[in-house]
């Protein structure tokens, strides 16, 4: 047990005095809210005179003064159950939050327990369809890699790419790959470039970024000015955002307070309700938390992973949008990642990850995201296990390889072509799973090209024109078309994004209608259809074709009806319908004719004969093996079915009884088939056999097997011919 | 998209065209967002219960109209230490004077908290 991955988390010691508790600290203060003459003159026990800088900009900006007495009014279970009852509209909930101070809100969301918050998000997010974001970088900045990545990121339907820089100078090159990348599998996908706030104001002002997330609100006052910023100095920066048209979300989040050891002795999830009041007061149209760099600092309290969920909730119980963390790795447990995860995407999200590593580990430069490139499949399948829309999409291998050449290719050329690098590894990182596959690359021309993009000043039109003069135009238009839908200011609004068809979906334009069952986001038919076909499922014509293929013409020719032997030493080998006519392999792969030839050269080591006859009226094994027993001259049968299933039967016993039975197909190896046919032999000449012991594994052998077991037997069930005679069939095909 | 979006040149967005990037008749002004845009988002954003978000487009409409390089330059002012208490309400009242009430309402009010909690330089 020790050795499990989980024993390698911490689990720490709750201690208040450090921040180390989820919720509910004792020292986390009573909730409370006096206002005089238009006014907050207290606020959660604390009085305007010894207001910090974040009560200051909380009461004087954050609150609804008409509403709040009402609010404070509730009592917080009452309050709490608002969230979870269907008939109080998410408008009810909304105007309510808009009164009530962090510690009020905090004390409320405690009070839900985990399936109360999955209904909470359910309810309260403000877009009705869900989305996710993805990390695309690599350790290199190499343009190529992160323009195919982008591409990937795309095409399997984030439309949001975070990308950021071991190198802080690279910036503008991982900007102009990103956008490159994206634009090539699909319209629309924002970009951002996370770096130092001077910078990253920058790329946006040139059109080469179109949101920011990194900006971070602290709970505490100290750590906030450690952070080198002041609630005023954020609201601005919020402003000069949207004043260069970009989209914006603020960043907090658990366990941040607690690891510059300035938490207060407060709850996470009260230094959290402080930093998402604050964001609302500042301007900001949402909020990524959910932990993020703290999250494994929440996790390793009790009821740390709920307190993540709860700060989703309460960032959307303000009516801003959510980007809901997921993206640190929380754990070295799969279980406990997925375990983590797994609420967030059945209840859905503006963004289920604010970040998910689409890329691999090591080339995430923000570290291994709780989701990771080889993640995906697994992403995929929950999605359509629990039949919800998490954002992604299949995308066919094929297809993935095409575009990330062409991402690859668009952005050499267009590199090329603005005189800021000549790459030519395209094939390299189209085909790379990430930048250990690249080998040696240059990487003081990446830093070379993200200097000119800088002090060239380029913008997305040149990116625009270069992508036109390359051969590119529909490239052009696509980039050009985004820059016009920005324009507009459309996606400035709470929860915005793009579809693929440039129309923003927001609080606005998509506000989330769930009022409990049979109401609420349900994905399109054709969504629905995009959730269901991973690409790992097959059907009944699947199989068939893939057994087509292994079809041995005349291995089992048709020698007229079978009769009854009168040989002591005669034992049929009874087949199944589909046996050799539509089924020629196996579950274990062997071969339909190998598994025979075994049998018989078994019955043969014990001086017996063995004849194979068809049975076409059933598929039942039983029945198959009961009446070759009564076709045999000894009363001993095998009976064999397509998917190599087996056994012994002898003619007196009932249908369901047998005297040995081989029911682990997939795992009966040559030698097995070869002792069962030994051992029928000496059950005809009444010997002791040599029972075989069923080979048994530690594997999901029916996760992997069932649904080719129902297609075989689907195969088997096609070519019955009910009350057929049986039909002794020429072994000179197995010869 | 609203017919009449212009960019803060004061082009009409459906004149932003590939032909007229390929004239090399599209600069940066072509390519920022207009401040009468803002304001409309703004009555939507109150319309659907943020007032805050609102004003903080409202803030940013007055922006549009500052170069970057002096919004950069107030964003500097505005952190901890970076200002005294004078300079962050001279400050305050240059925006005032330049047509931008609502930002010059904004660092008035950080010069009062920032004396009292000690964020002045």
């Amino acid at each position: 047990m020790d050795a499990q991955r989980v024993n390698l988390d911490g689990f720490a010691v709750p201690d208040p005095a450090l921040g180390l508790v989820a919720m509910d600290a004792p020292a986390d203060p009573v909730p409370s809210l006096v206002i005089a003459d238009g006014r907050v003159i207290e606020m959660d026990g604390v009085t305007e005179a010894d207001f910090d800088s974040i009560d200051a900009f909380i009461t004087r900006h954050g609150l609804d003064l008409d509403v709040a007495a009402e609010t404070m009014a509730l009592t917080d279970t009452d309050f709490a159950r608002l969230f979870v009852d269907p008939f109080t509209p998410r408008a009810e909930v909304i105007r309510l939050a808009a009164g009530a101070t962090p510690a009020k809100l905090a004390r409320v969301l405690a009070l839900l327990r985990p399936a109360e918050l999955t209904i909470a998000m359910t309810k309260l997010r403000a877009r009705r369809t869900p989305s996710n974001q993805a990390h695309v970088t690599n350790r290199l900045d190499d343009p190529l890699l992160l323009a195919a990545d982008a591409a990937t990121a795309a095409a399997f339907g984030f439309r949001e790419v975070e990308t950021t820089v071991p190198v802080l100078a690279d910036a503008p090159s991982n900007a102009v790959a990103c956008l490159i990348g994206a634009t090539v599998a699909a319209p629309g996908v924002l970009i951002q470039c996370s770096v130092e706030e001077a910078a990253e104001l920058e790329l946006g002002m040139r059109g080469l970024t179109s949101y920011a997330e990194t900006v971070s609100l602290y709970g505490t006052e100290q750590v906030f000015t450690d952070g080198d910023d002041t609630p005023w100095s954020k609201a601005f920066l919020t402003s000069a955002y949207a004043s260069r048209g970009m989209k914006m979300r603020v960043s907090s989040g658990a366990g941040a307070e607690v690891l510059m050891a300035g938490a207060e002795a407060k709850s996470m999830l009260y230094l959290e309700s402080r930093c998402v009041a604050l964001a609302r007061a500042i301007g900001a149209q949402g909020v990524q938390n959910g932990g993020i760099d703290g999250a494994s600092v929440a996790a390793s309290v009790p009821s740390g992973l709920r307190e993540l969920m709860a700060e989703n909730v309460m960032v959307m119980a303000r009516n801003l949008e959510s980007c809901s963390g997921n993206d640190a790795l929380m754990s070295e447990s799969d279980m406990r990642r997925t375990s983590r995860t797994l609420p967030i995407v059945l209840a859905g999200s503006d963004f289920v990850f604010s970040g998910f590593g689409s890329i691999q580990r090591y080339d995430n430069m923000f570290g291994p995201s709780n989701f990771n490139a080889e993640d995906i499949d697994d992403f995929l399948a929950m999605q359509r296990d629990w039949g919800v829309d998490g954002g992604l999409r299949t995308v066919p291998p094929g297809r993935l390889l095409d575009l990330r050449r062409e991402a690859a290719q668009v952005c050499a050329d267009v590199y090329r072509y603005l005189g800021l690098a000549d790459f030519s590894h395209v094939e390299e990182a189209a085909d790379a799973a990430g930048s250990k596959d690249l080998g040696e690359t240059d990487t003081l021309a990446v830093l070379g090209a993200a200097q000119a993009i800088r002090h060239r000043g380029l913008t997305v039109l040149d990116i625009v024109a270069a992508l036109d003069e390359c051969g590119y135009p529909e490239y052009a238009m696509r980039t050009l078309a985004f820059v016009q839908a920005r324009l507009a200011g459309d996606y400035l609004q709470t929860s915005a994004i793009f579809d693929e068809q440039l129309s923003v979906l927001s609080l606005v334009t998509d506000p989330n209608d769930y009022a409990g069952p049979g109401t609420g986001y349900v994905p399109s038919p054709a969504r629905q259809a995009e959730i269901d076909a991973i690409r790992q499922v097959r059907g009944v014509e699947d199989l068939r074709r893939s057994q087509s293929l292994l079809a041995v013409p005349g291995l089992l020719r048709p020698a007229g009806a079978a009769s009854a032997g009168t040989s002591p030493r005669d034992v049929v080998i009874g087949v199944s319908p589909a046996l050799g006519v539509d089924v020629w392999q196996c579950l274990s792969g062997l071969s339909v004719a190998d598994v025979l030839r075994e049998m018989l050269a078994g019955l043969e080591e014990e001086g017996c004969a063995g004849r194979v006859v068809r049975f076409t009226g059933t598929v039942d094994l039983g029945q198959i093996g009961l009446a070759a027993a009564r076709l045999s001259g000894s009363g001993i049968a095998i009976g064999l079915q397509g998917k190599g299933t087996a056994l012994i039967h002898r003619r007196d016993l009932a249908p369901l009884a047998n005297l040995e039975l081989y029911s682990v197909a997939p795992s009966v190896t040559l030698e097995l088939y070869r002792l069962l046919g030994a051992n029928a032999g000496r059950h005809a000449k009444g010997a002791t056999p040599d029972p075989a012991r069923n080979p048994y594994s530690d594997e999901a052998i029916e996760a992997r097997y069932h649904t080719t077991v129902i297609a075989l037997m689907e195969l088997e069930r096609a070519r019955v011919v009910p009350g057929a005679a049986p039909v002794e069939l020429s072994l000179e095909g197995l010869l | 998209m609203n017919d009449e979006t212009r960019a803060l040149s004061g082009r009409p967005v459906d004149g932003l065209t590939l032909d007229a990037v390929r004239a090399g008749d599209v600069g940066l002004a072509d390519l920022r967002i207009h401040p009468e845009t803002l304001e409309r988002q703004a009555v939507i954003a109150e319309q659907y219960g943020n007032p805050q978000l609102a004003a903080n487009l409202r803030r940013a409409a007055e922006l549009t109209s500052l170069p970057d390089e002096e919004v950069l330059a107030v964003y500097e002012a505005l952190r901890p230490g970076r200002s005294s208490a004078a300079e962050l309400s001279a400050l305050a009242g240059s925006l005032a004077a330049r047509g931008l009430p609502l930002n010059a309402a904004l660092v008035a009010e950080a010069a009062e908290v920032y004396a009292r909690r000690g964020l002045s330089r």
